[in-house]
């Protein structure tokens, strides 16, 4: 009995093994175009500029210390101001929304949720492009406005922060709608009808019951709608201007135009440095289900 | 609650609108006859038309066709079988993994398409089809292997130990008990993969050689170099591929056991 017991325990093992190997090949992909290239990046930020461009492998921490430079450093803090701006706009519509279908009738919650995500499997850069049609000088809503007689001349609404904040809002409020979805769900609405029964006012009930019991969907909608913001491209690509640069911009700038790689890498880091920051909240706050992937 | 609704509902409205409007305009701006202007001058097909006669624009559509095929084989391949060879693993080891695989999700796309082109540049491999191809893996990878794993982890365990019970070695209780209850998650993962591959532009953006332009790289040079009434048609045709895909892809991941 004993016998057969450890010889299939023996058994179980070296099948175990046996599959293990089957993750090899993706692992070894993975390293090799995933991790190899990130510590390319990371060496490359240490090495000089070559008179041409390219690389001189020479150890220098000049590419950090010249992102102190305060061109650098306002690109940097108004690609951070952005992000933060377009995460509270995100919450602020994603809330009532989230809260919304996370107390209609049960058979109609997967639907609105789809509904929601729909827009994000559009390509990105088309729904981009849209706002491109609505903020235009001779855009839609300047169509409107002039035809109204609200506005003599068309506005400027194209190429400014504004812009870029709402596109930004526009691609990722999905983010935000989903963990609050998850966290409103699981509150207990009669904690809240208690607390209305208890006198308190809407607000008290918003900043003290249920502020405080989804706090767990808040910071993971927050941080999934903060790490694609601080790193993205095409939004202040397409709808920024001169001045709206932000740090995905400057990366792109600094490999493709002006072919400084490594100061291109340095600035690649620290926006890594900044998303693993935020990745790192998300993970200390704990609740996992709380993500987006995957909620049946 | 109650005395919430009125409010909530109408925000939530807003906010649909919000989601939906663009892409709504979008779309009826591409059957507008009037060129660049908003006014509305009649409903007219000519700039899908005039699509099918763009050769650059056809083989730019050919180009991607290629690379969501073949990245998305490569990917499922790959990561079909990671996914199985972490069910063997510890539950330490497939935590860490589970971690490690989100990295490459989260990281931001410039700095993966940045870190790519610096990768070939160095190892000399020239930038065009292959180097796409190889960077597409390289994010449709770790999403097909979490899509599979998390079915394959909800999976009764007592299915493939009824299998074993009835004399199916592994091979058999894989083949006739095992991978069909994981067909719909596969299903759905290459679909998954495809759209992603297909709507992908920043790794294209920074991994494709000047042959190597591709259906969202056209986009974008177009929406650059100035509107043309013909990127309303391409646009709006894109979104009703992706969301078809999309559509197709959560009916089959629906699909109980």
């Amino acid at each position: 009995m004993l016998a057969h017991r450890t010889a299939s325990v023996t058994v179980t093992l070296r099948n175990s093994c046996r599959a293990c190997w089957l993750a090899v090949p993706g692992l070894v992909w993975m390293a090799l175009f995933f991790l190899v290239p990130l510590g390319l990046v990371f060496a490359v930020s240490f090495a000089s500029r070559g008179t041409y461009g390219g690389i001189v492998w020479e150890f220098t921490t000049a590419n950090y210390v010249d992102l102190l430079h305060p061109l650098y450093g306002k690109i940097l803090s108004h690609s951070l101001w952005y992000a933060m701006l377009t995460t509270a706009c995100c919450f602020v519509l994603g809330f009532p929304l989230a809260y919304m279908i996370a107390r209609s009738p049960a058979r109609w919650q997967p639907v609105l949720l789809l509904l929601v995500m729909l827009p994000f499997w559009t390509n990105f850069l088309v729904r981009t492009y849209a706002w491109m049609i609505l903020l235009r000088h001779d855009g839609l809503i300047n169509h409107v406005l002039v035809s109204l007689g609200l506005v003599a001349t068309p506005l400027e609404l194209l190429y400014t922060p504004t812009a870029v904040v709402i596109g930004l809002v526009y691609g990722y409020l999905p983010f935000m709608v989903l963990p609050l979805y998850v966290a409103v769900e699981r509150l207990d609405p009669l904690l809240v009808e208690a607390a209305y029964d208890l006198y308190a006012s809407r607000w008290a009930v918003f900043t003290r019951v249920v502020v405080p019991l989804t706090m767990p969907g808040i910071v993971g909608g927050c941080v999934l709608v903060f790490i694609p913001s601080i790193g993205s491209f095409i939004t202040p690509d397409l709808l920024g201007g001169a001045r709206s640069m932000m740090i995905g911009n400057l990366i792109q700038h600094e490999y493709l135009v002006a072919r400084d790689w490594p100061l291109g890498s340095a600035v690649s880091f620290v926006l890594m440095a900044v998303v693993m920051a935020a990745v790192v909240l998300y993970y200390r706050q704990g609740d996992r289900s709380a993500g987006p992937v995957e909620r049946r | 609650m109650r005395r919430k609704a009125v409010g909530l509902r109408a925000v939530s409205l807003l906010v649909m609108l919000f989601l939906y409007g663009p892409i709504l305009v979008l779309i009826l701006y591409s059957f507008n006859a009037a060129h660049l202007s908003m006014a509305w001058r009649g409903t007219t097909l000519k700039w899908y038309a005039a699509l099918i006669h763009d050769e650059a624009l056809l083989a730019a559509t050919a180009n991607s066709l290629v690379i969501a095929v073949v990245s998305t084989i490569g990917a499922t391949g790959l990561g079909g079988l990671l996914a199985f060879g972490m069910e063997g693993m510890s539950r330490s080891r497939q935590q860490l993994l589970e971690g490690s695989l989100v990295l490459p999700l989260v990281i931001p796309e410039v700095m993966m398409g940045v870190a790519l082109m610096l990768f070939f540049v160095v190892i000399k491999l020239p930038l065009g089809l292959t180097t796409v191809i190889l960077g597409h893996i390289v994010f449709n990878l770790p999403l097909v292997t979490i899509m599979i794993w998390t079915r394959l982890r909800k999976l009764d365990p007592a299915l493939p130990e009824a299998a074993a019970d009835l004399g199916a070695d592994a091979w058999h209780t894989f083949r006739y008990v095992t991978f069909p209850l994981l067909r719909p998650a596969i299903w759905g993962a290459i679909l998954v993969a495809f759209t992603v591959s297909l709507d992908d532009f920043l790794v294209t953006f920074f991994t494709a050689g000047p042959g190597a332009t591709t259906l969202p790289l056209k986009v974008y040079s177009m929406i650059k170099s100035g509107v043309t009434p013909e990127i309303n048609a391409l646009s709006a045709l894109l979104v009703l591929v992706s969301m078809g895909c999309v559509a197709l892809s959560l009916q089959l991941q629906r699909r109980e056991v």
